[in-house]
C-alpha cells in the first residue's frame, strides 16, 4: 500500500490525479514516458491496454480525460519484443499448463509477469526461449519465430531462468567463461574482458576468483544476472530475479533493471514481489491456472482497484458519523482512526471541482465536527489489491 | 554495482563461424577435465599399473621363475622379462572393466548431469544450440576414451621402465621384434583401446539424453555394461554375442601378432561405429525434440 497523506489542518490535500513526490521518484527513472501514469493512481485514464486489447472493466469505469494522459494508447503501435497468440502447452498427461496465451510485450517496456505459483509463468518463458515445444499457438521474440529461429534470436536475448544454475567446481569467472563459450556469436578474442564487465556490474569483481560453490544465494544469483548481461541485449528474460537477495541487493537490481532499461533493453521481469513490479514495471500481466487474464500498463492494473479513504484520528467514532453523513460508504473503525470508501465522484477530487464531494470540503466538515485529525488522504490501490481482485485472496498454488 | 559497459560486443555479432563448434569443444575439454570426479578416475586408472608392476616385482623379486604360471590377466608373465608387457597387461587388465567404467560415468554425466544442475537450459539459452551441444559432449567424451587410455599406457610404461627390464619384444606368434617398434605397437594398441570405447561411450550419451538425473545415467550405462559382459560369458548366447559392444574388445593382443591378425581388429572397431551411429542418432532424436523443464 501507498499512503499519501497530508496533516491535519495543513491546508490542500493533494490531488489524487497529481504525482507525488515519491511517485516522481520511483517513476523519473523510469524508461518508458508513455507511462507517466503513477502506480497508484485511481483515476489512470486507461481504457486500452497497450496491445490494444480491452482493459479490464475495472479500469476503464472511472476513466477521466486528463492531459498527461498515457501516450501509450495513442502513440503508433511499436513492434512487439514478444508476442504469443494461442500459446498453450499441455504436458504429457494431459495437464494443460498453459493455456491459449495471447501475450504483447512493447518494445523498450519493462514488463512484469505476474501469477500465483503453477500459474504457468514458467512453462511460457521455457516456451518463449526455446526450451519447451508448444503444443500449439505461435511465439515470436524480437520478431522471429521461436524455437525455430532460437539461433539467431538468443543471442540477442540475456536470461535468468527459474534462478541461477552454476558449476559449482568452477569460479565465478569461469563460470561466465564456460557460458560465453555456448554462444557461437560471442567473439573469444572480447571474453575476457566482457566476462570481467559484466562480473562488475553486479558487484561480483571482487569474488570472480572464488569457487560457485562457496557464493551465498545471493551471489549466485548476481552471478547467473552476469551471465545474462554477457553481450548488449534486446531482451531481458529475469525470472524472480531478486530472489534471495538482501534489501540492499534488491535495489541495486531495481537500479540495474532501470538502467538496462534506460539503454533501450526490454525487460521481462517475474516476480511474485508485487512491490518491486510496481516500483519498476511500466507495463504487466497477471497469470492464473494456464491463462491470461489481463495485461496493460501498471497503471492500468492499479487503477482497477480503487483506493480508499483513511483518516488517523483520536475520535474515529465521531469521525466515522461525520464521514458517513458525507456518503462514505463501507466504514471500518479502528482504535486509531477510520477508512471508507468514498463515493465514485469524489476521487476526481480538484479535478472535477463542481463535484458533489470534495476531499478538501470533507476534512474541513470533520474539523468542523470537533474531530481531531492527525492525518487524512486514500490509501492508493495498489497492484497488490488488483493481483488479489484479479487472482483471489488464497495465493494457492494452482493443482 | 558499477556502470561499466558490458560490451564493446557488438561487432561480436558477426563473428567468424569457424570458432562455432571448437570454443564449446574447448571448453567442454576442459570442463570435464576440471572435475574432481574425472580426476579421481584418472587417478584410479593410473594406479592399476603401479599396483600390477609392484606385484609382479614382488612375486619375482626372489629370483624366482619369471611371472607367475601363465595364470591370471593376458602378458603378466612376460612382465618381468621385459617391462614394456606391463602396457599391454594394464590395458588388458583395465579394457573390461575400469577404462568402460570411467568412460559411463563421463558419458553418463554429459547431459544429465548438466539437466540435474540446471545448468543445461543455460547452455540452451545461451544458445549453445542443442545438435552443437550434443556433438561437443560427444566429441569430449571421445576425447577422454583416449586420455583415459592413455593415462594407463603413461603410467604402465613408466613403472615398467622403472621396475623391469627392457628389451626386444617377443610376439605372440613368437617373433622378435625391436623395442622401439615394440613401443610403436604398444601405441597402436592404445589408440585401438581407446577406440574399443566409442561404442560405450554412445551409449552412454544416449542413457544420459533419457534422464535428468546424472547419477542414474551413470549406474544405468555401468549396468548395460556389467550385462554385455556376462551375456558376453554364456556360450548358450552365441547368435547375439557378436553385437555386443565388448565382444571383440580383447582383440588389440592380435597387433601382437606378426603378420597382424587384422579381422577381429576391424569387427571391433565396424562394431564400435555401428554403436555410435546408432546411439549417437538416438541421442540427437531425443535431445533435439525434448523438453527441458528442469
Amino acid at each position: 500500500m501507498e499512503e499519501e497523506r497530508i496533516a491535519s489542518g495543513g491546508g490542500r490535500m493533494k490531488a489524487p490525479g497529481a504525482p507525488s513526490a515519491r511517485q516522481t521518484a520511483v517513476r523519473g527513472s523510469a524508461p518508458e514516458p508513455p507511462t507517466a501514469v503513477g502506480p497508484g493512481e485511481p483515476a489512470a485514464p486507461a481504457a486500452r491496454t497497450a496491445s490494444g486489447a480491452p482493459a479490464p472493466a475495472g479500469a476503464a469505469v472511472h476513466a477521466e480525460p486528463e492531459p498527461s494522459a498515457e501516450p501509450a494508447a495513442t502513440a503508433p503501435a511499436v513492434a512487439a519484443v514478444i508476442e504469443t497468440r494461442g500459446l498453450t502447452k499441455r504436458y504429457r498427461g494431459g495437464q494443460l499448463a498453459v493455456d491459449g496465451l495471447d501475450l504483447t510485450v512493447p518494445r523498450g517496456s519493462v514488463f512484469g509477469f505476474l501469477g500465483p505459483n503453477g500459474s504457468g509463468k514458467t512453462t511460457t518463458i521455457r516456451m518463449l526461449m526455446g526450451l519447451i515445444e508448444p503444443s500449439s499457438g505461435t511465439a515470436h521474440v524480437l520478431g522471429e519465430p521461436m524455437p525455430r529461429a532460437g539461433r539467431r534470436v538468443l543471442p540477442r536475448v540475456g536470461a535468468l531462468i527459474e534462478g541461477p544454475a552454476l558449476y559449482g567446481f568452477l569460479s565465478g569467472r569461469d563460470n561466465l567463461v564456460r557460458y560465453d563459450a555456448a554462444d557461437p556469436t560471442a567473439d573469444p578474442r572480447t571474453r575476457a574482458a566482457r566476462v570481467a564487465a559484466a562480473l562488475d556490474r553486479v558487484g561480483l569483481a571482487a569474488a570472480a576468483g572464488k569457487k560457485a560453490r562457496a557464493y551465498s544465494l545471493g551471489m549466485k544469483q548476481r552471478l547467473g544476472l552476469a551471465a545474462a548481461l554477457l553481450q548488449p541485449r534486446e531482451l531481458l528474460v529475469l525470472d524472480e530475479p531478486t530472489n534471495g537477495l538482501d534489501p540492499q541487493g534488491m535495489r541495486e537490481i531495481r537500479t540495474l533493471v532501470r538502467e538496462l532499461a534506460a539503454d533501450g533493453t526490454t525487460v521481462f521481469l517475474s516476480s511474485h514481489l508485487l512491490d518491486e513490479i510496481e516500483q519498476v514495471c511500466t507495463h504487466a500481466a497477471v497469470m492464473a491456472q494456464g491463462r491470461l487474464l489481463t495485461q496493460g500498463t501498471v497503471g492500468e492494473l492499479a487503477s482497477s482497484a480503487r483506493g480508499r479513504l483513511a483518516v488517523t484520528t483520536p475520535d474515529p467514532t465521531d469521525a466515522a458519523r461525520v464521514l458517513k453523513e458525507h456518503g462514505v460508504t463501507d466504514l471500518v473503525v479502528l482504535e486509531t482512526g477510520v477508512t471508507g470508501e468514498l463515493p465514485h465522484t469524489a476521487l476526481s477530487g480538484p479535478a472535477d471541482p463542481a463535484g458533489p464531494l470534495d476531499l478538501a470540503d470533507l476534512n474541513a466538515a470533520l474539523v468542523r465536527a470537533d474531530v481531531r485529525v492527525r492525518s487524512f488522504g486514500i490509501e492508493r490501490a495498489s497492484l497488490e489489491d488488483a493481483f488479489v481482485a484479479l487472482t483471489g485472496e488464497g495465493f494457492d498454488v494452482a493443482g | 554495482m558499477s556502470r561499466a559497459e558490458v560490451a564493446d560486443g557488438r561487432g561480436a555479432r558477426t563473428a567468424p563461424s569457424a570458432l562455432w563448434q571448437l570454443s564449446l569443444f574447448r571448453s567442454e575439454v576442459t570442463t570435464v577435465l576440471r572435475r574432481w570426479r574425472t580426476l579421481a578416475l584418472l587417478g584410479v586408472l593410473a594406479a592399476v599399473p603401479v599396483l600390477v608392476g609392484i606385484a609382479v616385482k614382488m612375486e619375482t623379486g626372489d629370483g624366482g621363475p619369471s611371472g607367475g604360471d601363465g595364470h591370471g590377466p593376458a602378458f603378466i608373465s612376460q612382465i618381468s622379462n621385459n617391462g614394456l608387457f606391463l602396457v599391454f597387461a594394464s590395458l588388458a587388465a583395465t579394457l573390461p572393466f575400469f577404462l568402460p567404467m570411467a568412460v559411463g560415468v563421463v558419458a553418463g554425466d554429459a547431459v544429465a548431469g548438466e539437466a540435474g544442475s540446471g545448468t543445461l537450459r543455460y547452455l540452451l539459452v545461451a544458445p549453445a544450440g542443442r545438435t552443437r551441444l550434443l556433438l561437443a559432449k560427444y566429441a569430449s567424451t571421445l576425447v577422454f576414451c583416449l586420455t583415459a587410455t592413455l593415462v594407463v599406457a603413461v603410467s604402465a610404461l613408466t613403472v615398467g621402465l622403472l621396475l623391469f627390464p627392457v628389451g626386444d619384444v617377443t610376439l605372440i606368434s613368437g617373433t622378435q621384434i625391436s623395442f622401439g617398434e615394440g613401443l610403436l605397437r604398444a601405441v597402436a594398441i592404445a589408440g585401438v583401446v581407446a577406440a574399443s570405447l566409442v561404442g560405450v561411450a554412445a551409449v552412454g550419451l544416449f542413457v544420459s539424453t533419457l534422464t535428468n538425473s546424472g547419477i542414474a545415467a551413470m549406474a544405468t550405462t555401468v549396468g548395460l555394461l556389467i550385462t554385455a559382459q556376462i551375456l558376453d560369458q554364456f556360450p548358450q548366447l552365441h547368435a547375439v554375442q557378436p553385437y555386443l559392444f565388448p565382444h571383440y574388445w580383447l582383440s588389440f593382443a592380435d597387433l601382437l601378432r606378426e603378420p597382424v591378425y587384422w579381422e577381429p581388429l576391424q569387427r571391433n572397431l565396424g562394431l564400435q561405429a555401428l554403436y555410435a551411429a546408432v546411439f549417437g542418432s538416438a541421442a540427437w532424436a531425443r535431445f533435439t525434440t525434448k523438453d527441458i523443464t528442469v
